[in-house]
């Protein structure tokens, strides 16, 4: 009986209170927008803001790698250049080195050359010296023959005489030489 | 026009229809804005995608402003979605308002004390409670003493002044444009006469409206994060 009573007093308390308050306040619309705007927020979370943060994220990453790679490839490319430009330079060194034996070797050909052909034309004038003397030598031997038969013949031919070719040919040939000697 | 709010009882709570409504379409469309936006989603953004990640990158500025991203970071979400929300609800009460039997209907959300001050009320107890979790009973307790142990008085009344501030700032403002807007309507729905001089400053009224609605959305998320940062942050 106490205990229904002091129930039945507080829930009368509790209803006067909630209706006095319900005067008052609107405790309805509290809730509700509390309730409400935790409910969007969550499935904005969810539905939208994540998925958009992550492909914000995935893009600042993307851009941050694009840009290591590009300066990486970047510090390549110089490499590459720096290695292209040494290796050029070797090239242009061994090109004129190339150059300059080529020209050294062609001097050195040249001279040999000129060497070899002053040396051939000189042994050519010495042999054709040589050819001149023996040619001339072998003139005069024939010339001295000839005028040896023809002597003989006119010898003969004055005296009537056949002489004997063999006979006296030592002695005009020898007369020849002495008058060639005496000349 | 007279009108009144409709008033109703469920489960021994009061609670008003229209109130409840206007949330629900508010929350119906940043929701539905916020989905389309992000529905196909690209590493080259377009459209929609740009406008909400420009909202995002706006809100992340106002955050910066304030504390350091490591910090800021968990309040993000949270900044978005007011902003949106207080946006979208600012905008709803403009091109019309709707009233039946002499009770609102159709208004903006944010045009009713009850809901800018629950609004302001969570911010700031959402403040404290990351301000306990974040620096601690001790640490949470330590910035009322500081920088001067005699202005901790102060420091509480700041508390209630700022919810205070947060919350009628945007009723005030929102509630007034309505009221304007309300009575250039009815102005113009009155005679010819009337409707020939309510036009143009309807018209300029409507257009500063957005412009109101749009900074106080703005306001409203700048010092959420202002008073989080007081409280979150100790060089402050």
């Amino acid at each position: 009986m106490f205990l229904d009573t002091f129930v039945l007093l507080s829930a009368n308390a509790d209803s006067g209170f909630l209706a006095s308050l319900n005067q008052r306040l609107n405790l309805g619309d509290i809730i509700a927008t509390v309730v409400f705007f935790t409910i969007l927020m969550l499935l904005l979370k969810k539905f939208a803001w994540g998925p958009l943060m992550g492909v914000m994220n995935q893009r600042a990453e993307m851009i941050a790698n694009e840009i290591e790679t590009a300066e990486k490839s970047r510090a390549e490319s110089q490499k590459v250049l720096e290695e292209q430009r040494a290796l050029l330079k070797e090239a242009h060194t061994d090109a004129q080195s190339i150059i300059e034996n080529a020209k050294k070797q062609g001097e050195a050909t040249r001279e040999d050359l000129v060497q070899a052909a002053r040396a051939e034309v000189s042994r050519m004038k010495e042999n054709a010296a040589l050819e001149i003397v023996t040619e001339k030598e072998k003139a005069i031997a024939a010339v001295r023959e000839e005028f040896v038969s023809l002597s003989i013949m006119a010898a003969s031919k004055v005296l009537g005489k056949e002489v004997s070719e063999e006979d006296n040919r030592d002695l005009i040939e020898q007369t020849i030489v002495k008058a060639g000697e005496g000349r | 026009m007279e009108h009144t709010n409709p008033e109703r009882i469920l489960f021994g709570i009061s609670y008003n229809p229209a109130n409840i409504m206007m949330l629900f379409v508010t929350c119906l469309i940043v929701f539905i804005i916020a989905v389309l936006a992000t529905r196909k989603m690209q590493m080259k953004p377009t459209g929609m995608q740009n406008f909400m990640e420009w909202v995002m990158d706006f809100v992340k500025g106002i955050i910066k402003n304030n504390m350091d991203w490591q910090t800021g970071g968990r309040f993000h979400v949270l900044g978005i979605t007011l902003i949106m929300f207080v946006f979208v609800a600012n905008m709803l009460g403009l091109p019309f308002s709707i009233s039946w039997d002499h009770e609102l209907w159709w208004k903006s959300p944010t045009a009713d004390p009850v809901i800018t001050m629950t609004l302001a009320a969570t911010v700031v107890i959402l403040t404290h409670f990351y301000g306990v979790k974040m620096l601690g009973a001790k640490g949470y307790f330590k910035t009322y003493f500081q920088p001067m142990p005699f202005l901790a008085p102060l420091k509480v009344i700041e508390e209630f002044a700022n919810t205070l501030t947060l919350g009628l700032r945007l009723y005030g403002n929102i509630f007034a444009g309505e009221i304007l807007i309300g009575l250039l309507a009815t102005l113009a729905a009155g005679s010819i006469g009337g409707f020939v001089g309510a036009i143009i400053p309807a018209l300029a009224w409507q257009g500063f409206s957005i412009f109101i609605g749009a900074i106080q959305a703005f306001i409203f998320v700048m010092l959420t994060m202002v008073y989080m940062a007081h409280k979150v942050s100790v060089d402050h």
